[in-house]
């Protein structure tokens, strides 16, 4: 048995959630604060976005400048930031095992707050069919490799996607040198602003398939092509030499679900109220892993929410659970995704499927609570968010409060 | 030690030739090396071993017990599983004695359940039990509705069959094997004189050959002049699911064979998935290692009969390989000592069972016709890095960790592989020239992000391993 260290706080991983919240716990004197990050370095996915639209307004910063001042604010404060070092397993309901170069370590917190992220779904666990080529690539691992480690890539790109993150990719595919074939998706249109979009198409000239489905990689050792087929049932080869599947996120739910927390069945995170509780008293989520995936700038501001709710935690608070919190298709999910009356932070949501003005209806066992009009459409991919000034109308002894969208 | 993969070959004959570094041929290469006065090349036309029907495999350890009683594969799958067993102790192979339970789904099958634990208890499987549908649920509650019963084989297990390849190899080349990676033969003649193997990379001679071509083993007996059988590949596409799915399954859940085949498998692997599949397709190409949306829609429609819950995992990756079926059933290894050739043809899924097995019989045939290598030595043991979630990964190795820090320096993290398993694996005795070899051998970015974290830092360590110190210091 390795001796079990105590701490007050263990936040685990070290992106902007995980720093913020860390930040402002060490400086309103939580105690020891110490954040585990598994990478080398601390900062989490905007280590690796050499891309403007981080910051604020008024500084606005890259993803690498974003998360070095989310690291420094961190450690200015007070709390430990330790790189190199894995959460494995729980060994208590708020004691991790750990391992680093120093060793296996055991380490009991009086509160947890994972901050795990989240990762691109895979080709492989896409079902993409085809021969296992090099030459395929995540935005996440595109990114890495080309700003992180210089590495070079293929020369001619086709991207799956078309939404931020595969115009970010697009960027990055550009930024080593190669060209960027096609950007490819099954939807009937973007997903991301439409100043994006047209400067990608009348730039850089980079045409935009949609309705298009990838059906087939080609090649043997390296890529050769990829077959996609259009929704009228014409296919193409599209000859290519690297392939960027982007977007399709899902959370990085792996030490949540080893500890038996419940996962919300729509974002598959831990389901959180709104002080971000989950499950089990004592730990806490905040970032991407609640929803995959919303701003840097949005798991942020979560952070230094979650660090309130932590002191309450620590002052000998309540673990109130909420009621459950569901949405309707089109809607996709929710997040929180459980509501006590005294929230007061905006849901985020996500749809299916393209929504036009949308209307946003809440209720709990048939009583309407509140009515949202949107004058922008949801777009699928893309952040729709509800206020919550509704929950106070809330029972917190009735059933689950829907939400649908009309 | 020599392992090469470019340049001309040595043009000193060999004593032995064994063409195909698949699971048989090193085992093969293994076999001969305890024979301290041979001269031994393993030729393989691929840059690694285990690269053709080896890797497509099931990862099962068999028993042997629905081999056809009697058949030459009935006997090495049976004499190869005990050996193999020891083997994979001694080595530090992963191995999971997890049993099998060969489910019937209707009446049918229930029927056909006595017979097949008759045929068990003729291949001298003895401790198989029929369970009724209470039995069978109470053992696999995740189980599908509606099967009636089932089959017992404690003695099936799962093991890692790269790791099983690699040893083999290993061994073989640290006792004095060439192994000649990237050298595919082209043609053999036999005038007289010893065999002269025309390969990508120039000529090589042997006074004998085995063939273990695998796929390729009808088109070498062709060049030898016999037409004993014919290779066509039977395409297996299979889907590894997430480790979380580990928890659904606890058997080798197997279909009841029907005229149409062995069916569709779902078992955990020592890695601490779910594999499901896998298809069997006949085709023409040999070179066919796709999967395809067809085969993939069958798997998972297959896969919720037998657990459905295995359908809300994700999936963590899908591969698709050629298993070398021939017009035979039963192994097609046959002695030519005319022309000092033992053919090594037919060999199915079992062969990785039966591989050790195998090579004492083809080493056999060989000194049959007058191969000489004085007598057979011990050979050193080889001390495997464990790939398996059922033993202690070394970042889980309190001492470990302490004595080398590397092994605390997680890279892979789904995985947990660190940078000292992939130093080693980089300076090995058989080191991987590409990264899907450096995966092999580590597990590095085999996981469930497959590589989203960390793909482009095991580039990088393997890039700077490759280009050396200079790019070191640039």
């Amino acid at each position: 048995m390795t001796p079990v260290r105590e701490v007050d706080v263990l936040l685990v991983g070290a992106g902007p959630g995980g720093l913020a919240a860390a930040a402002r716990l060490a400086a309103a004197g939580a105690g020891r604060v110490e954040v585990l990050e598994r990478e080398q370095r601390a900062g989490g996915v905007p280590r690796h976005c050499a891309h403007g639209g981080f910051g604020t307004w008024l500084h606005p910063l890259t993803g690498p400048a974003h998360a070095r001042l989310l690291t420094d604010a961190a450690e200015r404060s007070g709390a430990a930031v330790r790189t190199g070092v894995t959460a494995l397993d729980w060994t208590g309901p708020l004691e991790l095992a750990t391992v680093s170069p120093a060793g296996p370590e055991t380490i009991a917190a009086r509160a947890v707050v994972l901050a795990t992220g989240a990762r691109e779904r895979p080709r492989a666990a896409r079902l993409v069919p085809g021969t296992r080529p090099a030459g395929v690539y995540t935005t996440g691992e595109l990114q890495q490799a080309v700003h992180l480690y210089g590495q070079r890539i293929g020369t001619r790109a086709v991207i799956v996607g078309a939404e931020d993150v595969s115009y970010a990719a697009a960027g990055t595919v550009r930024a080593a040198g190669a060209e960027v074939v096609a950007l490819v998706t099954e939807a009937p249109r973007a997903q991301t602003a439409a100043v994006r979009a047209a400067d990608a198409r009348l730039r850089h000239r980079v045409p935009l398939l949609t309705g298009t489905t990838v059906t087939e990689l080609l090649g043997h050792g390296r890529l050769s092509g990829v077959r996609v087929r259009r929704r009228d049932g014409r296919t193409a080869v599209l000859a290519c030499d690297t392939v960027v599947f982007t977007g399709d996120f899902v959370p990085d739910q792996e030490l949540a679900r080893r500890g038996g927390i419940a996962l919300d069945a729509g974002t598959r995170g831990p389901a959180v109220d709104g002080a971000l509780r989950t499950s089990r008293p004592g730990v806490f989520a905040v970032g991407s892993v609640l929803h995959p995936v919303e701003s840097a700038g949005t798991a942020a501001r979560e952070g230094a929410h979650a660090a309130a709710a932590v002191r309450r935690w620590l002052a000998g608070g309540e673990w109130p659970g909420g009621v459950g919190l569901l949405v309707e298709p089109p809607l996709r999910w929710i997040a929180p995704n459980r509501v006590a009356p005294g929230d007061h932070r905006p849901f985020v949501l996500r749809t299916t499927a393209l929504l036009l003005r949308p209307v946003l209806h809440v209720t709990q066992d048939g009583r309407p609570l509140h009515r949202e009009r949107h004058v922008s459409a949801a777009v699928p991919n893309r952040t729709l968010t509800l206020s919550a000034r509704w929950t106070g109308r809330v029972d917190p002894e009735g059933g689950p409060v829907r939400v649908s969208a009309a | 030690m020599t392992v090469t993969a470019h340049g001309p070959l040595p043009p000193v004959p060999y004593d032995v030739a064994v063409v195909g570094a698949g699971v048989v041929g090193c085992a093969i290469a293994r076999e001969l090396a305890r024979r301290p006065g041979l001269r031994i090349a393993l030729v393989e036309a691929q840059d690694d071993v285990g690269q053709g029907t080896s890797k497509a495999n099931t990862a099962i350890l068999h028993t042997g017990f629905d081999a056809v009683p009697g058949s030459l594969e009935a006997r090495l799958v049976r004499e190869g599983s005990r050996a193999l067993a020891a083997y994979a102790a001694e080595s530090g192979i992963p191995v999971e004695p997890v049993g099998a339970l060969l489910v019937a789904w209707d009446e049918e099958q229930r029927a056909a359940l006595p017979r097949l634990a008759e045929k068990a208890e003729r291949n001298e499987c003895h401790d198989t039990r029929i369970l009724g549908p209470a039995d069978l649920y109470a053992r696999e509650p995740r189980l599908g509705p509606g099967a009636l019963g089932a089959l017992h084989v404690p003695g099936e297990s799962i093991i890692c069959p790269w790791t099983t390849t690699l040893a083999y190899a290993t061994q073989a080349v640290r006792h004095g094997v060439d192994l000649h990676l990237n050298t595919p033969v082209t043609g053999v003649s036999h005038t007289g004189g010893p065999h002269r193997l025309t390969t990508g990379r120039g000529t090589l001679t042997a006074r004998h050959l085995v063939n273990a071509a695998g796929l390729h083993a009808d088109a070498l007996d062709r060049h030898l002049g016999h037409q004993d059988f014919t290779v066509t590949p039977r395409r297996g596409q299979l889907i590894v699911y997430d480790k979380f799915a580990r928890d659904l399954v606890r058997h080798i859940l197997l279909p009841v064979p029907t005229a149409l085949g062995k069916g569709v498998l779902v078992a955990p692997t020592v890695y601490g998935n779910v594999l499901l599949g896998p298809t069997a397709e006949d085709l023409d190409d040999k070179s066919a290692t796709g999967s395809t949306a067809g085969g993939l829609a069958l798997l998972r429609e297959k896969g919720r009969r037998i657990l459905p819950a295995l359908d809300d995992e994700e999936v963590t990756a899908v591969y698709a390989g050629l298993r070398a079926a021939t017009e035979h059933d039963d192994y097609a290894v046959a002695a030519h000592p005319g022309q000092a050739c033992v053919t090594v043809g037919g060999i199915r899924s079992t062969g990785l069972t039966a591989s050790l097995a195998l090579a004492a019989h083809v080493t056999g045939l060989l000194e049959d016709m007058g191969l000489d290598g004085g007598p057979a030595r011990e050979l050193e043991p080889v001390r495997m890095p464990n790939l398996g979630e059922a033993f202690p990964r070394p970042c889980r190795q309190p001492e470990l960790v302490a004595a080398d820090p590397e092994y605390g320096t997680l890279v892979c993290h789904c995985e947990r592989v660190s940078r000292g398993e992939i130093r080693d694996a980089l300076a090995g005795t058989v080191p991987p020239r590409t990264l899907d070899g450096l995966r092999r051998r580590t597990r590095v970015r085999a996981g469930r992000c497959q590589g989203f974290h960390c793909g482009a830092a095991v580039r990088d360590l393997w890039e700077r391993h490759r280009h050396g110190p200079q790019e070191a210091r640039a």
